[in-house]
């Protein structure tokens, strides 16, 4: 797996979250703890709402929009909502996020 | 006999000498720049509090160093290492060597603040600073920053010698490498409680001296901390500097290999210095591994040193708490967590795949050893999950009673602000034969005036009579809690819970920081119930709140700049025309509120946006925020022939002084300068209708799911009057509403008599308007200029961008 570095830990705060653009669409990286982060799709797959301007709690995001609930681990909507955002890996090393190359190159796989 | 040489005699090195001179054959040279041998540093807290002296934490004494005939050239410097000539050379001479071995260990690192240099301002490291420490007397000041573990146990000792100490950190709570935020909670609350300042989420800024002696500690917030002795315990860096001038490997620390072998073949290093495979070293057990393997390999034998797991059982004097392995959030985590506010304890384990991976603990500590052996073994805990929390003595059991939160309270807890009334009055009268909420109003009036409390005295009802009082049910904040709003609110005050972690465990929180419905609600209660204590989260606002702007259907945001009581002029809405130009505005609306509203600006666009506006003196209106949004007016007596009071100059009054205050919901306001009522002030949440003799005030409007009139809360005859009537409701609403209650849906709940009783008197006005101008201190800030600066404006860009990189 080949890791790309997106930035620093501390450019995203604790229960907050930025976004990275890709040419398959933004990605948003969400800071659930001192030092948790998951990727995952900024798209949410009910009205397209920005899931990097959600409200973070426990290791899940909701939706500014409409409030639908995603657990970050599984993508998973919960509740009655039925949907799935993609979860990418990350980790962090010495202060910095990395994200798994392979975001990069979906489409043209 | 072959000579060693070893630099630095702490515990690392302090454990070679013992293995080689062991095994013998080998004349050891023991530099140490301490002016002494090995003792046992962890335990230099304890010398510090007093527990212990230094003479019992030696761990080598002369004695050892005689009989083993070891060379001792202690509180002398190694200035250098000639590698081709294989010697040491110290302040007092050069010694050769066959065998060499770095063990400097590491140094504390120093904050260039300014001032840093200043006599008085010393790390926490040595006996020296220990032994600096202990001469402060009864009553001295000290200012430790770091709220680590070495910084409390540096305060904690401090403390224990009658040292007035303050415990600068910069994180958001204690000990956050070892503790998650709910055990960090529970171990500043008791700090706290012994009388030692704790300050987190605190950036220093400088050291302030007087004639070279430290003075005061200043910090960013501009609050100056006054001390004797500033200790700074912030973290430690491998000392590499010898062996970086000797050209050895070193990345951020000495690079060796599984033999502790450096890049020269002939010199070893262990210890705090060392870099193995990437990592570094803090903890005791490892190293004396590492002086175990570079013994033999000294000896020509065949070792390796393996980095294992080590548990992290830490202990600060006197407070219970315990972490183990893992305990972020991470993929397939789960928590398992448990909390008993009335005897402060709290536990989370963390579990991945059916086993244990961390435990974090406070307050009882009991099972840690067992969890521990969980973590290590990696046993399958999935028959146990159940019970698991409660440790290995637990054979079933009573679920955890959700009204222990009030049943906690001490007998002299207000439960009923209105009216006066503490927890054992209402016992006392429900045990006299108050048997129901009616009964209880009767005897005592509690929760007779605004009712808030209404909910605290059922559960009181329910834990006094047990199974003989049904609850009724009440509507929860959210799946988090089993409280009300209003139950929260009340416990907020009454218990003084001053911070999210304070809420989350006092109150039996079930999630670890709550939802995205709660936590709006408890960031709103706290900053407004303790506005100096507490500081505003932005992460538990709702985007529009957190980026000052109102998010679109399509992810776009509207600006709508300030326009006081709609009043603007012609440079302010030239300035919005060329914004809109140059921001590609699609939409530019004029609104309801009397402004000007740009819809459809990119997100990343804001900051270059408000900063422009800003240059023509346009603030933010504020039109995204549970807050005030606009004071409509009419033109009043300014130009219109029916108009009998200044209705302009009063609404830019009123905007003035309220703008940019947190309300529980959004609250807007018009003030009409006669009873035709063009500002259509009579169906807002606070309209002012002015006529001949005064201003008719009235409260409780709306216009928009709800159809309502406002109702009269008071005639006064003067502008003085109307502006401190207006602050003292909004104060009140302030105080009292729950979360998204409109002013309307608020009166409705305590009803216009109670507002108006409150009101009449003179001094609550007084209060209210005092409170509410604290508040106004911290949260009348633009906060649009705030962002436009350069260093917050990042945070609205993207991260990173992508989109030009190349694909594998």
């Amino acid at each position: 797996m080949t890791w790309i570095d997106i930035g620093a830990l501390d450019d995203i705060p604790i229960r907050g979250a930025r976004k990275v653009k890709t040419r398959q669409g933004c990605v948003a990286i969400f800071r659930t703890e001192e030092a948790t982060v998951y990727a995952t799709s900024n798209t949410c797959p009910h009205k397209g709402g920005p899931l990097e301007e959600g409200i973070v709690h426990g290791a899940k995001v909701t939706c500014p929009l409409h409030n639908w609930v995603f657990d970050l681990e599984t993508g998973e909507a919960q509740g009655s909502d039925e949907g799935r955002i993609a979860t990418y890996p990350t980790k962090i090393e010495d202060g910095r996020i990395l994200i798994d190359a392979a975001i990069l190159g979906q489409q043209a796989a | 006999m072959k000579k060693l040489v070893i630099i630095g005699a702490g515990m690392a090195a302090g454990r070679l000498v013992e293995h080689v001179s062991e095994a013998g054959g080998w004349e050891i040279t023991l530099f140490n720049a301490e002016p002494r041998g090995t003792y046992n540093r962890i335990m230099l807290s304890p010398v510090l509090s007093g527990e212990k002296t230094y003479q019992e934490i030696v761990t080598h004494n002369d004695d050892f160093y005689a009989t083993h005939s070891v060379t001792c050239r202690f509180g002398e410097r190694v200035t250098a290492i000639d590698r081709a000539a294989r010697t040491v050379t110290g302040e007092n001479g050069t010694v050769s060597y066959d065998k060499l071995v770095i063990a400097t260990g590491s140094d504390p690192f120093m904050i260039p603040l300014p001032g840093h240099d200043l006599s008085g301002v010393i790390a926490y490291r040595d006996l020296e600073d220990t032994e600096r420490m202990m001469t402060l007397g009864e009553g001295a000041k000290a200012v430790v920053i770091g709220g680590g573990l070495l910084g409390l146990e540096a305060a904690a000792g401090m403390h224990a010698r009658g040292v007035d100490v303050t415990v600068v950190h910069l994180m958001g709570h204690l000990m956050e490498r070892q503790l998650d935020e709910a055990a960090g909670y529970l171990l500043r609350k008791e700090l706290i409680g012994r009388g030692i300042k704790v300050l987190c989420s605190s950036n220093s800024k400088e050291i302030l001296g007087e004639d070279g002696k430290v003075k005061a500690l200043r910090l960013e917030n501009g609050t100056e901390l006054p001390c004797d002795l500033l200790v700074m315990a912030v973290g430690i860096r491998p000392a590499t500097a010898v062996a970086k001038e000797a050209g050895l490997a070193v990345g951020r620390g000495i690079h060796v290999d599984d033999q502790m072998i450096t890049s020269d073949e002939d010199i070893l290093a262990i210890g705090e210095c060392v870099e193995h495979d990437g990592a570094l070293f803090g903890l005791v057990a490892p190293l004396y591994d590492q002086a175990k393997v570079a013994a033999q390999t000294i000896a020509g034998e065949d070792a390796r040193f393996v980095n294992r797991e080590t548990s992290t059982k830490l202990k600060v004097t006197g407070c219970d708490l315990f972490s183990a392995g893992d305990f972020a959030e991470g993929d397939d985590r789960e928590d398992i967590v448990f909390r008993d506010p009335s005897r402060g304890v709290y536990k989370r384990l963390v579990l991945q795949d059916n086993t244990l991976i961390g435990a974090v603990m406070y307050g009882d500590t009991a099972d840690g050893g067992w969890f521990h052996g969980l973590i290590k073994d990696k046993i399958d805990i999935s028959d146990m999950r159940e019970t698991l929390i409660f440790g290995p003595a637990y054979q079933g059991g009573a679920a955890l009673d959700p009204m222990a939160a009030v049943a906690a309270l001490p007998a002299d807890a207000e439960i009923c602000g209105c009216n006066g009334v503490c927890k054992g009055q209402i016992v006392t009268a429900i045990e006299g034969g108050a048997a129901d909420l009616g009964a209880v109003q009767a005897t005592t009036k509690a929760s007779s005036s605004c009712g808030t409390c209404t909910g605290l005295v059922e559960q009181l009802l329910a834990v006094t009579l047990g199974d003989a009082f049904e609850l009724p049910t009440a509507k929860p904040v959210c799946g988090c809690t089993d409280l009300t709003h209003e139950d929260v609110r009340r416990l907020i005050k009454s218990r003084e819970l001053k911070s999210q972690a304070a809420v989350w465990q006092e109150l039996g929180w079930k999630t670890p920081n709550g939802c995205h419905v709660c936590r709006p609600a408890i960031n709103y209660y706290l900053l407004a119930d303790w506005p100096v204590e507490y500081q505003d989260d932005p992460q538990s606002r709702f985007v529009n709140e957190r980026k000052h702007a109102n998010i679109q259907k399509d992810g776009t945001f509207s600006v709508v700049p300030r326009m006081w009581g709609g009043i603007t002029n012609a440079a302010e809405l030239r300035a919005i025309a060329d914004a809109a130009d140059k921001y590609n505005v699609p939409t530019v609306k004029v609104t309801g509120g009397q402004r000007i509203d740009l819809l459809g600006v990119k997100g990343e666009d804001l900051p270059a946006m408000w900063a422009d506006l800003g240059r023509a003196g346009l603030v933010s209106g504020h039109a995204y925020a549970k807050g005030l949004r606009t004071v409509k007016t009419c033109v009043g007596t300014d130009h219109c022939r029916f108009g009998t009071q200044d209705s302009t100059g009063l609404g830019v009054k009123l905007e003035k002084k309220l703008w940019g205050s947190w309300t529980p919901h959004k609250v807007k306001m018009a003030v009409s300068g006669c009873p035709r009522n063009c500002a259509e002030a009579t169906c807002k949440d606070v309209g002012i209708v002015c006529v001949d003799s005064g201003y008719e005030i009235g409260v409780g409007g709306a216009a928009g799911m709800d159809l309502k009139e406002i109702e009269p809360l008071v005639k006064v005859a003067t502008e003085d009057e109307a502006m401190e009537w207006v602050i003292a409701f909004v104060q009140l609403y302030r105080e009292n509403a729950k979360y998204l209650d409109r002013p309307y849906k608020w009166i409705a709940k305590v009803g216009l008599d109670w507002v108006q009783d409150t009101m009449s008197s003179a001094e609550e006005r007084t209060r209210l308007v005092a409170a509410f101008e604290l508040s106004q201190t911290i949260y009348q800030k633009d906060p649009w200029a705030e962002r436009a600066e350069e260093e917050e404006a990042r945070k609205f860009a993207p991260l990173a961008d992508l989109t030009l990189e190349a694909a594998e």
